[in-house]
């Protein structure tokens, strides 16, 4: 009884969720476009998923991917091995990326993009080659992201100084960059980040700061997601420039 | 519909065997004790896929086909101009999209409320800064961010301006708010900068941009389609900081 009355209680939030994106969909749809809205009954049992699954989700949340990445992350810290620790760090960030669907969208939508602009020959094989290449270089880029980020954890580096050197590098390479690459290359950084690896990896430094004398959860705990935004930016204006004729 | 549901939940299941498989072989082979709470773990791991797996199909049946037409017929010379007019292209300024504006601002908001892994970052925050950080709050300093972001993205690609540039003062920005920020907020800002385009965000902002790419005369959708994202990743690290530098002030002025 009371964990049923959590679950419609955890409905409710979701569905407060979900409630701007209706209103807004259907506001432009009625008031601006003035079109009637189309398969009702398709929308209203589509929302409801949404709220089955968004309550799941954050239900799932706290039962497994938060207590694993914690609890991982006190075995490592309890384990002292700074080794195993980096990686584990590298494969958490190379294996959740490199199958991850929205980066191997973008790595094709980018093939499309470096063929027009000539910057690799128009043909099926250097196209399929180039979005491959592309996809491994955000993989690795990803990985070498998470174990800095846990490397600064563990060391208590400011965080500061790591994220804003990385923009200035930014900076300067978007000056040596082809034209092309730059708008792929900035927005890759934002769809690396899936909806399962973010609470994994955020659970993950947060348990590895609470869990290091000396550390402070807020202050070092987070930041590993930044690493994970900030590197593919570098390494796919990196390969733009390297992978060009 | 059911067979989509199938499918989505193979698909995501996919998606998650290769985290799966490195969770358990670091934890079996160099860590080698059992995972504690075994059941409710995996458990935990069945509710996320299967909740993923709705929360998907919920989204392309309700409102991604909507929300994408959507894009498309707000970014049309024929609503924007009306119905068959010729179009004189010197005529077209950056003020001639008043409602793609409001669009972008209200899509960009209201995904960024509805996005799962933002809300797994705010009830993480939540819980480490022991309530002092809402999950509300958060969200909504987040979703301010992505809103400015995708509407001056937009602006971008109506204008045609470079990228570039937006970034760069973007980033000056955020170097400059680093410098005056709480230091607990920092680590915090720059994450919700990544969390926020994923599921719900992506598909609709793209779409937006890509439309309105293909529309505007003179864009490529190819060239000028892209960059849209970045903003919206860019902008939730200010508006954080921002919420953060409010509250600190707010408090400071309480307590004189």
């Amino acid at each position: 009884m009371k964990s049923l009355r959590a679950f419609i209680k955890a409905m409710v939030d979701s569905l407060r969720d979900l409630a701007p994106i209706v209103l807004v969909i259907g506001f432009f749809q009625l008031a601006v476009l003035q079109q009637p809205i189309p398969n009702l009954l398709d929308i209203l049992i589509g929302a409801f998923f949404v709220v089955i699954g968004l309550t799941l989700f954050v239900r799932g949340l706290e039962m497994g991917l938060f207590p694993i990445g914690e609890s991982m992350a006190y075995a490592f810290a309890r384990k002292g091995s700074l080794s195993w620790l980096l990686a584990f760090a590298f494969a958490l960030g190379f294996g959740t990326t490199v199958a991850e669907p929205a980066l191997i969208a973008v790595a094709d939508e980018a093939a499309h993009v470096a063929v027009e602009a000539g910057l690799i020959e128009a043909d099926e094989e250097h196209r399929e080659a180039y979005a491959l290449g592309l996809r491994y270089t955000v993989a690795f880029s990803v990985g070498i992201a998470i174990l800095v980020g846990v490397l600064r954890i563990v060391r208590g580096w400011p965080i500061q100084y790591l994220i804003i050197g990385g923009y200035i590098g930014v900076i300067i390479m978007t000056g040596f960059a082809p034209e092309e690459i730059i708008g792929i290359a900035y927005d890759s950084g934002g769809v690396t980040t899936s909806t399962i690896t973010v609470p994994l990896v955020t659970a993950l430094g947060v348990g590895l700061a609470s869990s290091i004398k000396g550390r402070n959860p807020m202050i070092d705990g987070f930041g590993l997601i930044a690493f994970a935004s900030l590197t593919p930016m570098m390494f796919v204006m990196g390969y733009g420039m390297v992978i060009s004729r | 519909m059911i067979e989509q549901l199938f499918q989505t939940l193979v698909a995501t299941v996919r998606d998650v065997l290769p985290i799966a498989a490195i969770l358990f072989g670091f934890q079996l082979v160099v860590l080698r004790r059992p995972i504690p709470h075994m059941r409710q773990v995996i458990t935990g791991f069945v509710y996320v896929l299967i909740g993923l797996a709705f929360f998907l199909v919920g989204l392309e049946m309700a409102l991604f086909p909507l929300g994408k037409l959507m894009a498309t017929q707000l970014t049309d010379p024929a609503f924007l101009f009306g119905d068959g007019a010729p179009i004189d292209a010197s005529s077209i300024d950056w003020t001639s999209y008043g409602w793609v504006y409001l669009f972008a601002l209200a899509i960009g908001f209201s995904t960024t409320i509805a996005e799962p892994s933002l809300l797994a970052v705010a009830i993480k925050a939540n819980e480490v800064s022991g309530g002092g950080i809402g999950v509300w709050g958060l969200r909504v300093a987040v979703a301010i961010g992505v809103a400015l972001g995708i509407t001056l993205g937009v602006f971008r690609i109506i204008t045609g301006t470079p990228l570039h540039w937006y970034i760069i003062v973007g980033y000056l920005v955020v170097v400059i708010q680093t410098v005056f920020a709480p230091r607990a907020i920092v680590a915090l800002a720059y994450d919700s900068g990544g969390v926020t385009t994923s599921t719900v965000t992506v598909p609709l902002v793209a779409a937006l941009g890509l439309g309105l790419a293909s529309t505007v005369p003179g864009r490529s959708a190819a060239l000028d389609g892209f960059g849209l994202i970045a903003f919206a990743s860019l902008f939730p690290i200010i508006s954080v900081i921002a919420y953060a530098q409010l509250a600190e002030w707010r408090a400071r002025r309480r307590s004189s």
